[in-house]
Formats: structure tokens, sequence, C-alpha cells
């Protein structure tokens, strides 16, 4: 679904990626694990057009989509939830959901997705009056999902989801993750919690200082001796 | 995307304009006050406009009387180099459209002023703001056709408590529309949180030349409302310190709500002239120069505001008679 290949990217004189490849076969969930500063958050970015890459190519459905602006990727299928949720602060829960669903012209379907949402995350319905600022970090998270999950897409792109979570929040939003990618979604993952993204992902990537150094199923990195000393801790 | 509450606010501003009307035709409302009430007016229009670029996309600018002046300064010359015509019922149809066209002129410098804006945020934004309408003002203050430091004079006195008064109501219809429609919601989205208003797929480029150029454009004809009623225009009007006016009644009445806006400046220009009347009577008993600590008294004000009241007088809650009823999404 989606290929990266010999992508580069940089921030005035700062190359932030170097050179990263991978693929994201469609209804897998792909995880990158990385270091602080590996580039990870930089790599999504590029994804869903937020950051123009320098070099190499982003193919998203046999379309090369390096260089396109993010509002238009969300409607050719990219769902991005940023890092540190970004979600509407003084907007009503009810009120960043149906922000969510902007691209979609039928708004029959966007209040169907919102319900989706609500018996997805029932948190979020309890809460759906209230100022997204005044939710809690988890809850704020599942609004972030949410609000992906209006937004639509095929490739759902999510950057640190357990930043900040307390451990029992950070197992339900995983759950989720897999539950969403089970109804079709195909997920792009970047996590600093390697444990985790490994158990629940199909492949796994490792990022460097921006580049792709180990590549594979995530059963089989999270065997390689590296990965185990470096990002499980054990 | 209109709904009923429309003509709500339209019978209010109906009542209103009647009311005034009535008071000044039997001589409670003093030709004196019906002018403070036309220079509220504009202020009225002027904060309304700044609100939709400042409160409601969040685009901080410091520069809102530039705008004005790009909008006084075209229609001055249009009508009084260009046509040099009399104040008379008969030539209102060209006073109207020089007024348009200022507007026009001015919501064309707020896209160029808009661009800078894609890429700036908070203080950096400001300070480029503050730049172009430092800009503009020295521009004019060196154009001789324009009177230069002089400025134009002998504007024919077209502005009354009517066209004021119109615009005032249209820019607060226009603006409240925008803001409250579910489409509007865009420039919300912008001064919540761009990078997630980008990534429901808005595109946070458009919104924010569209809130520039909007609010320039009501600017631009407030601008040439304020020319065409004191009868002149001057480069040191339209200077920082008139954009920091707009902002203060900006953040007085709440960033974010029109009600707000609109009390603040009728409140804000009555001020200014109670306290010119008082400080000048002041002055004459005791000999002292006190009329100057009138801007004094004015910035203390704004002091005040930001430590007690940061929110201001309305915070972003609405009347409810500004309320656009929600639409059923």
């Amino acid at each position: 679904m989606l290929s990266v290949k010999n992508l580069k990217v940089a921030y005035g004189q700062i190359v932030a990626l170097k050179d990263v490849s991978f693929e994201v076969p469609a209804g897998k969930i792909v995880t990158l694990i990385g270091a602080n500063g590996a580039g990870k958050t930089t790599t999504l970015r590029a994804v869903s057009g937020l950051e123009k890459p320098v070099a190499g190519s982003i193919t998203f459905k046999g379309q090369e989509v390096g260089g396109m602006d993010a509002h238009k990727l969300v409607s050719l299928g990219i769902a991005h939830v940023p890092e540190g949720r970004k979600i509407f602060p003084t907007l009503t829960v009810r009120e960043n959901l149906e922000l969510a669903g902007w691209t979609i012209k039928d708004k029959a379907e966007v209040r169907r997705r919102m319900d989706e949402v609500f018996t997805f995350f029932p948190r979020v319905a309890e809460r759906v009056g209230q100022l997204g600022g005044t939710l809690s970090g988890g809850e704020q998270q599942m609004l972030a999902v949410g609000r992906a999950i209006v937004t639509g897409g095929d490739l759902l792109l999510l950057d640190e989801p357990s930043m900040g979570l307390a451990p029992v929040l950070v197992d339900e939003i995983f759950d989720k993750i897999v539950a969403i990618n089970k109804q079709g979604t195909t997920v792009l993952l970047v996590e600093q919690n390697a444990a985790e993204a490994l158990e629940i992902a199909d492949f796994a990537y490792v990022l460097e200082t921006g580049y792709t150094t180990i590549a594979g199923p995530a059963d089989q990195v999270s065997c390689d001796a590296k990965v185990r000393e470096a990002y499980l801790g054990v | 995307m209109n709904s009923l509450k429309t003509p709500r606010l339209l019978f209010a501003a109906a009542g209103l304009y009647v009311v005034i009307l009535v008071m000044n035709l039997t001589g409670l409302l003093n030709d004196y006050f019906l002018h403070i009430i036309n220079q509220s007016l504009i202020y009225v229009t002027l904060t309304v406009s700044l609100n939709l670029i400042n409160g409601l996309t969040g685009q901080f600018s410091l520069g809102h009387m530039g705008f004005a002046a790009v909008g006084a300064y075209v229609s001055g010359t249009i009508t009084t180099l260009l046509f040099n015509v009399k104040p008379t019922l008969v030539n209102y149809p060209i006073f109207v459209l020089a007024l348009v066209i200022g507007g026009l002129a001015a919501a064309l410098v707020g896209v160029l002023i808009g661009f800078p804006s894609l890429r700036l945020k908070g203080d950096y934004l400001a300070i480029v703001t503050l730049g172009f309408g430092e800009i503009i003002r020295t521009i004019l203050n060196n154009i001789s056709v324009v009177g230069g430091p002089r400025g134009l004079l002998g504007i024919p006195k077209f502005s009354n408590f009517h066209v004021v008064f119109v615009v005032a109501f249209v820019t607060l219809v226009v603006v409240r529309n925008l803001a409250q429609s579910s489409h509007g919601r865009a420039f919300l989205a912008i001064r919540e949180n761009e990078l997630a208003a980008e990534l429901v797929g808005l595109n946070t480029t458009r919104y924010k030349v569209m809130a520039f150029a909007i609010g320039a454009f009501f600017a631009g004809v407030a601008g040439g409302l304020l020319g065409h009623l004191l009868q002149m225009a001057h480069p040191t009007q339209f200077g920082f310190l008139g954009s920091v006016l707009v902002l203060i009644m900006l953040y007085a009445g709440g960033v974010g709500s029109l009600t707000g806006s609109v009390i603040a400046a009728f409140a804000l220009t009555f001020l200014t002239e109670t306290l010119r009347m008082v400080l000048d009577s002041l002055s004459d008993m005791t000999n002292l120069p006190l009329g100057d600590w009138r801007m004094v008294l004015y910035a203390l004000l704004l002091i005040l505001i930001m430590l007690f009241r940061t929110e201001g007088l309305m915070g972003t809650r609405e009347a409810k008679i500004v309320v656009l009823k929600e639409d059923q999404l």
C-alpha cells in the first residue's frame, strides 16, 4: 500500500532523514522503532505531506505522493494522528470529531463514523459536550484516534500513541489499534515503547540517525540481539 | 446557511437604528453625540473585521489600520481627486463605488500580507504585520498627490449615520455567518491547531488568506467611511497607535466574541470622548496639561484587562441574538 524508497528529508541545513526505505503492505501493522531523534516523526510527517522530501520516493496506492500537500493526501486516504495528539482544545469533543469529517461531503456518513468512534471509545462518548482541552491525556489520545477514524482512510499513521499515558491506558490504546487494523485499516505505527509495538506489529523497521538499519517480520526483529539490547532492554 | 436568527439580529439592529434616529430628530441626541456614535460604528466595523483575522483565525495582526488607510486613501482619491464630487444624494453611487473599490484594494493588500502569515506564527507574524502597517503609513506620508504628511484634505462628507450603521451591521452579519457556519469552523480549527486542521484535510493556506482578505476588505471600507466622516485622511491617523486602539477594543471585548467587539468598540469610543472632555476641563481649571494623559489611562486600562480579566468582557461567548442557529451536521 505504501512504499518509501531512499527517502531524504532536511530541515534547512540539518538532514533529518538520510536514507529511509520501508514497505507497508495492505492490511498489516508496520512499526518504526528507534531512539529520540532517529527520524521517526519526520518519516511520518513526510508520508502525510507535512514535510517535503529532498530526495527519494513515497508511493501510496501506486501513486507518487512525495511533496503533495497534507490536506490533499487526506482525501487520498492517509490519516495521521500526530505526536502530542493536537486536538482542538477550546472546541468540544463533538466539534473536534465533526471537523475531522471536513473532507466528507455526506454528513450522514460523518455521523455514522462518529457513532463508530463512540462505540469504540465509550469514554469519548461520555465527554461529547466537553471542551477538548479539558480531557485527560488518555482521553485526548482516544479523541485523536477517534478523529482519524472519522477522517477515514486506508492508511493510519500513529505517532507515539502511548506517550505520556498510564500503562493500563497504553494497553487499551494498543488493543484499539489492533481492532482498527482488524477492520481493514493498514497501520504505520511509530513508537518508543518498542516492546508493545513489536507485539502487535506484523513488520518492524529500526531507524537510527536517519537510516533504516534493521528490517523484518516483527517477531524476528524482536529476537535480534541488537534490538533486544538497545530498545527492549533485555 | 442562514437561519431564522438573522431576522432577529436584523430586527434588533433596525430597532436601535430607529431609536437613535428618533432621538436625534427630537433633539434628545445632539449632532455631537451622533458623531461619536458614527465613530463608534466605524470602530465596530474595524474591531469585528480584526476579530475574524485575530480572534477567530488566530493570526495575530498588528497592522489593521494599514488596511483602513488603503481604503481611506483609495476611496478618498476617487471621490475627491478623481471626481471631485459634492456630497449630495445624486453623487451617492460614486461614494458607494469608491468605498467598495477602497475595500477591494485593502483586500488585495490583505492577500499580500496573508502570504507571510502562511509561514509565520505568533510574535513573528505580529512584527511582520506591524512593519507592514508602518510601511503603508510611510508610503502615504511621501506621496504628494494625496497630500503627503499634510494628509488628504477636503474629502466630501458622504459618511452619515445611515451608511455607517449599515456597514457595521453587514460586517457583523458576514463575519458572524462565516464564523458560525459549519464551513466557518475552518477558521476556528486553524486558530486551535493549525497542524491538526491540515491533517483533517483542511486547506489551511486558503482559509488564512481568506481571513486576511475578508478582514482587510471591511477594514478598508471602514477606513473609507472614516475619511468621508472626518473629511480628511491623515497618515498618523492610521499609524501603529490606531491599530493598537482597535486591538485594545478586541481584547477588551474578548477575542473571538463578536458581541464583545461591538460592545467594546462603543464603550471605548465613548470613554475616549468622555476622558477628552473631563481631562480638558480639568486642565482648564488647574492649568495643567492633563489632556495628554488620556492615552496613559487607555494603556492602563489594557494592563488592567490583561491582569484581571484576560478573556475580556465576553471571553468567547456571544449574546444569544448574535448566535446563528447551530448547523445540523
